[in-house]
């Protein structure tokens, strides 16, 4: 009957997303009676753990082997329902990711369980299991009922708090049976930049579009998203361009965020733009054509020229942290 | 080579969402309809693998005869073959049992999809036929090259990539930029016409879920806006009441 949460990480430390899974999988096993669980693959270490513990799952079940550090999407369905099974747990809960929604869809036909993506808020348990959903790129919303007695649900960011629960987490070392067939797409390498805020798990996105006019010109965006803690991202054009790099295109073809604050800088907001940001909680708008599509979705604007609003807000920034 | 590329026929990406029936149904009303983006670029990019390496490319879609224009797109862009389960697409699960059902009569090389629908934007079907299947599944694709048995795969990863080598048969769900969309010449129109669509049954699956209702997002309020000089002011919002600072 339980609920248990699929766990992500990035070298170890808990993806913020995978703790906001947490919290909704003990909300919502609170309102089912139930006890929420989290299962961890690789390398995660004990202090990570206790933030999860924090999140709301009372036991943990770490999966030690190294070889479930890369995001290998067949190992990783496979450990889950293992997990999943041996827990008898009965609804999974993740994060939406391109790695959680790869092994999600799996585990749906493994464990004969309706997978509903994109979920926006708690499920309405009082006629059967419905929950709400976003569809067509955040312009509008579904209400699902789920038939199956197992469910899966993959939860879009930023939709709760995470909890802070005081309850500590017991842990369970689990060992999987991976064949070799969960290992056959053999990763050969990887090229991810360091250090840098990861835009789908940001708070705070601070966006260029064509408006800024060439790479070159990138150092007042990056300065605002320093002063803000932000990540940096851009519009479809600019990675086309190849002004940024492909993984910080925003929209409907690239990534889609969903932070506390979305700031768009010089970027007209083109609907398929729009797709990718309208479930951001405010989004701020600086673009010096006071027509500028954008400003219609905006809670905030700057109607001026980027090149002189920016250096001002991002001292202003700076003077109130 | 055998390459299937499954398409999605859905509301253009400039349509406005409306619902009608008491917000029951999607609203057709005015809505032009179009090749999923990222089907097309799988598309492009499997007219192009079978280009070089020969061999046949069939396109498959799960829906009714409405989507027979937009699978003629398909073979004017360049597939020789369309198949359509004449179906209504009732979930996920339901629309990969069909997909899953035909692609293993049709002992296909290498299965394209988009990386995500942009009705339902699950990213969930590859996944699933992938396990209905037992073939591996890779998703979201950037670049894909076939040396003879194997795939060389480029994955887009949070904030990078990753570089993949899987042997044949696959699955993959692709996104740009994997290749150019194509857009089809008058030839390719002409010769669309007299390809073969294949009009097949549904297999009976059940769906696991159901859309019980619609709605749109709440109407934005009116945005604040302020100059260049007025910033301090726009902090002080910003931190006080979107607290986000
Ligand atoms: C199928 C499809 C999918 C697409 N997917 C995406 C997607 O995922 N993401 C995406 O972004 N686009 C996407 N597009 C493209 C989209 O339609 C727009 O073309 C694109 O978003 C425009 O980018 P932009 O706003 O940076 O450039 P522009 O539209 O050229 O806008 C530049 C803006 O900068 C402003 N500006 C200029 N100078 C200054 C200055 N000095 N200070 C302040 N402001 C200034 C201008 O007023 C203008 O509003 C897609 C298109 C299609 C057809
Ligand atoms: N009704 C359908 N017919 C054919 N292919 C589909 C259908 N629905 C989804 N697909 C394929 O599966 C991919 C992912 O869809 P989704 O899981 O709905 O986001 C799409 O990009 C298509 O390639």
């Amino acid at each position: 009957m339980a609920v248990l949460i699929y766990l992500e990480h990035e070298e170890g430390a808990i993806k913020k997303s995978s703790l906001e899974a947490v919290s909704y999988g003990k909300t919502l096993a609170e309102s089912l009676g139930t006890e929420a669980l989290a299962v961890g693959l690789g390398s995660i270490p004990t202090g990570e753990w206790a933030h999860v513990g924090h999140a709301g799952a009372s036991k943990g079940y770490h999966v030690t082997d190294e070889r479930l550090n890369a995001g290998v999407i067949l190992a990783h369905a496979a450990a889950v329902s293992q997990v999943f099974e041996h827990a008898g747990a009965e609804i999974l809960v993740l994060a939406k990711s391109s790695l959680g929604d790869a092994v999600a869809a799996r585990l749906s036909v493994k464990l004969q369980a309706a997978l509903v993506s994109n979920v926006v808020a708690l499920p309405d348990l009082s006629d059967g299991f419905q929950v709400k959903r976003s569809i067509f790129t955040g312009k509008a919303f579904a209400v699902t009922a789920v038939k199956t007695p197992k469910k899966i649900l993959a939860i879009k960011k930023n939709i709760l708090d995470i909890r802070q629960d005081t309850h500590d987490i017991t842990i369970e070392k689990f060992a999987v049976t991976l064949g070799e067939k969960a290992f056959s797409a053999k990763i050969t390498g990887t090229d991810k930049a360091e250090g840098e805020i990861s835009l789908p798990e940001a708070d705070i996105v601070v966006s260029g579009g064509r408006g800024l006019k060439g790479p070159e010109n990138w150092g007042i965006i990056e300065d605002l998203a320093k002063a803000f803690g932000a990540a940096t991202g851009c519009s479809k054009p600019v990675s086309d361009l190849n002004w940024r790099p492909h993984h910080e295109h925003v929209g409907q073809t690239g990534i889609k965020v969903s932070p506390s604050l979305y700031v768009a800088v010089g970027i007209s907001g083109a609907i398929q733009h729009l797709a990718g940001v309208n479930s951001s909680k405010k989004i701020l708008v600086i673009n010096k054509d006071p027509d500028a599509p954008f400003f219609k979705s905006a809670d905030y604007g700057v109607v001026g020229d980027a090149f002189e609003v920016l250096p001002k807000l991002t001292e202003a920034i700076k003077a109130i942290k | 080579m055998k390459i299937l590329v499954c398409i999605t026929h859905v509301p253009d990406t400039t349509s406005r969402i409306q619902f009608t029936d008491n917000n029951t149904n999607f609203d057709k009303t005015g809505v032009q309809f179009v090749i999923g983006p990222y089907d097309d670029y799988a598309l492009a990019r499997a007219v192009e693998l079978r280009d070089q390496t020969g061999g046949k490319l069939t396109v498959l879609n799960v829906g009714e005869a409405e989507t027979d224009p937009t699978l003629r797109k398909a073979l004017a862009i360049g597939a020789d073959e369309a198949i359509r389960i004449n179906a209504h697409p009732k979930d996920s699960y339901f629309v990969s049992q069909q997909i899953a059902h035909v692609a293993k009569e049709g002992a296909y090389d290498l299965i394209l999809m988009g990386r995500e629908s942009s009705d339902y934007n699950g990213g969930m079907v590859h996944g699933m036929v992938g396990e209905m299947m037992d073939l591996p599944s890779i998703s979201p694709v950037m670049k894909l090259d076939i040396e003879g048995n194997s795939a060389k795969l480029s994955r887009e990863i949070e904030g990078g990539k990753e570089e993949l080598e899987v042997s044949l048969p696959l699955i993959v769900g692709c996104q740009e930029p994997i290749a150019e969309w194509k857009i089809p010449n008058m030839r390719g129109i002409m010769s669309a016409r007299t390809k073969p669509l294949t009009v097949r049954d549904e297999a009976t699956y059940e769906a696991h879920a159901a859309v019980v209702s619609y709605s749109l997002p709440p109407a934005k309020g009116t945005v604040k806006l302020f100059d260049k000089e007025q910033v301090e002011e726009l902090v002080k919002l910003l931190k006080n009441e979107a607290n986000v600072l």
